[in-house]
């Protein structure tokens, strides 16, 4: 098995994990509702939880390093996080489209993992798929309620949708050296057949949300982000993340 | 967290006598109720005055969890490592939920959450002082985890044996997740005081900014608050703001000391009949923050009203039927 191939491919994974979890947090106390407030740091705890588990892997399977220093040292272009989870997270209805286009490729992609040739990942994604549940739960009411209740929230989440399709394209970009590797050894499926899925979980959804999923033949995935190639947001967030713990990082905090 | 000893009031000009001017037989039995430790729930008799006094105490309450949310989730991005972060995210996620409790039991008398959340804003009803300093360093974060959950906690723990029914039972609730705040809080803390010569400095700075904030946190002495005397027979107020001070002193004060660390008050000392001496923070100081001259308090109640402005229209949205609906495509 190629673990550099794995490597890759949880990387990837979980610095979207943790860098949407990072963006979830920067809701609280800031809600429409205060509701939408603790399910936003409900769901960060549970996005950064999963990065973390997934740092673990790495750190216990793959001979990385402890997973604090992994996620609060590196360099910026040593990320291999997507466009879509650095953006800011402007209004609700751009978080929420996001949340909800994120936690159905994150659903798809945890459910297909469970099946994984690699059985570190294989029992952490059986786990985690069941809190997906949730997370999806919540962002098809919410998405359904918003664009079905009046024509201002209607016209908000279409554009939230034209804004970030392209965006939660991007989530699905191959690797290009590990792709076949990947698949042929039964580590998951391919991107190709996650967006697939995706796009089949959603779309029905966004039917009954009276929501217009762009024609994908105009939709240009926004990749880059699995090269190490970023958006201007992510380096402020990292530098903001490691604020406290660069001030010494060979300290206990 | 944070009910803190100080309840704000407006001014009132009518005469106390007035103000509590009830059915006396009414009133007879509604304090011989509350004599024999009953609780009073929300559709029993109860003067107009109770009413009022635990509106005002449990919707500032409320307005403290949700404020006090803010300086500690500025820090959730800054968290120093998987541990920490994880702990305060979870932790400010709790106190909303204190607040949505809380304002769920301040409903139950009789005015809605969007009526409390507009006198929160428009700066006619106030919320625990503390939170309009700013939390400088993550060292103020272990500090407010530690010392002002600690005073709230004591706070909290007297008014949970109040009388009235939909308070004490979200208190009950509060105080057992406050516990585990204070745990991180506390944890939080030792590692800073037993860490680098830096961490060290930077937690009795941290220390020394709050302590005023901190002895402020019980309200004003005693013998200078009005009226408090009604709202102890009536089992609103529990235990009064100096008891509380001392009680707080008492438990967390030797902790402090434990660590190494100082307190800035030359004059705090343990008597010999067991009572805590300490020079009087400047009173006048805590007016003014009060009253709107704090180093925060214009950060705060603005980044409020952003919650508020930019969310209006998801509360609007929420109101409406969510049947699915056709509308014009073009």
């Amino acid at each position: 098995m190629n673990t550099t191939a794995i490597k890759d491919l949880i990387i990837k994974m979980a610095d979207d994990e943790l860098i949407l979890g990072h963006r979830n947090s920067e809701w609280t106390g800031l809600g429409p509702v205060m509701e939408e407030d603790i399910a936003f740091s409900s769901m960060a705890q549970d996005k950064i939880g999963h990065a973390l588990a997934l740092y673990q892997i790495l750190h216990e399977q793959l001979d990385g390093v402890d997973p604090d220093r992994f996620a609060f040292l590196r360099a910026e272009k040593d990320f291999r996080s997507s466009h879509l989870v650095e953006m800011p997270n402007g209004e609700y209805d751009f978080s929420l489209m996001r949340h909800f286009l994120f936690d159905h490729a994150e659903a798809v992609r945890y459910e297909s993992l469970a099946a994984s040739a690699f059985e570190p990942l294989k029992s952490l994604a059986f786990k985690i798929k069941g809190e997906l549940k949730y997370h999806t739960l919540h962002a098809n009411a919410w998405v359904m309620q918003l664009s079905n209740a009046n024509e201002e929230s209607h016209a908000r989440m279409q554009q939230a949708l034209d804004n970030t399709i392209a965006l939660a394209a991007g989530i699905f970009e191959p690797s290009e050296k590990w792709e076949s590797d990947l698949i042929s050894y039964e580590i998951y499926p391919g991107e190709q057949i996650l967006f697939q899925r995706w796009i089949e979980r959603i779309s029905p959804i966004l039917e009954q949300a009276s929501l217009r999923l762009p024609d994908l033949k105009t939709v240009t995935p926004v990749y880059g982000g699995r090269k190490g190639y970023h958006t201007i947001y992510l380096q402020p967030l990292l530098t903001e993340m490691g604020e406290v713990y660069n001030l010494d990082a060979e300290a206990s905090w | 967290m944070y009910g803190g000893g100080y309840i704000y009031d407006e001014p009132n000009k009518r005469p106390l006598a007035e103000q509590l001017a009830e059915d006396p037989d009414k009133l007879a039995a509604f304090e011989a109720r509350i004599a024999k430790g009953e609780k009073i729930e929300p559709g029993d008799w109860m003067p107009s005055e109770y009413r009022r006094q635990l509106i005002r105490l449990i919707e500032q309450h409320a307005h403290s969890e949700i404020i006090g949310a803010l300086p500690e989730g500025t820090w959730i991005t800054r968290a120093p490592g998987f541990k920490r972060k994880l702990a305060l995210i979870a932790k400010v996620q709790d106190e909303i939920g204190h607040g949505q409790l809380l304002y769920n039991a301040a409903e139950t008398l009789g005015k809605s959450r969007e009526a409390m959340i507009n006198d929160l804003l428009s700066g006619k009803s106030k919320y625990s002082n503390v939170f309009n300093y700013p939390a400088e360093t993550w060292a103020d974060v272990a500090v407010i985890g530690f010392l002002i959950d600690a005073a709230a906690i004591v706070n909290q723990v007297a008014n949970a044996k109040g009388s009235y029914g939909p308070y004490c039972r979200a208190l009950e609730r509060i105080c057992y997740e406050e516990s585990f705040h204070l745990k991180q809080g506390h944890d939080a803390f030792i590692e800073l005081a037993t860490g680098t010569p830096a961490q060290k400095t930077m937690v009795q700075e941290a220390l020394n900014r709050w302590w005023q904030p901190i002895m402020h946190f019980f309200g004003p002495p005693d013998k200078t608050s009005s009226h408090s005397e009604k709202l102890m027979q009536w089992k609103v107020k529990m235990a009064s703001n100096d008891d509380m001070r001392n009680q707080f002193l008492d438990m967390y004060v030797p902790k402090i000391w434990e660590l190494g660390l100082s307190l800035p008050d030359p004059l705090l000392r343990k008597n010999e009949a067991g009572k805590w001496e300490y020079t009087d923070p400047d009173w006048d100081e805590f007016f003014r923050v009060i009253n709107g001259e704090g180093p925060c308090n214009e950060e705060r109640l603005r980044v409020r009203k952003w919650a508020e402005e930019n969310g209006r229209w998801v509360r609007k949205a929420l109101m409406q039927p969510s049947d699915k609906k056709s509308f014009p495509v073009a």
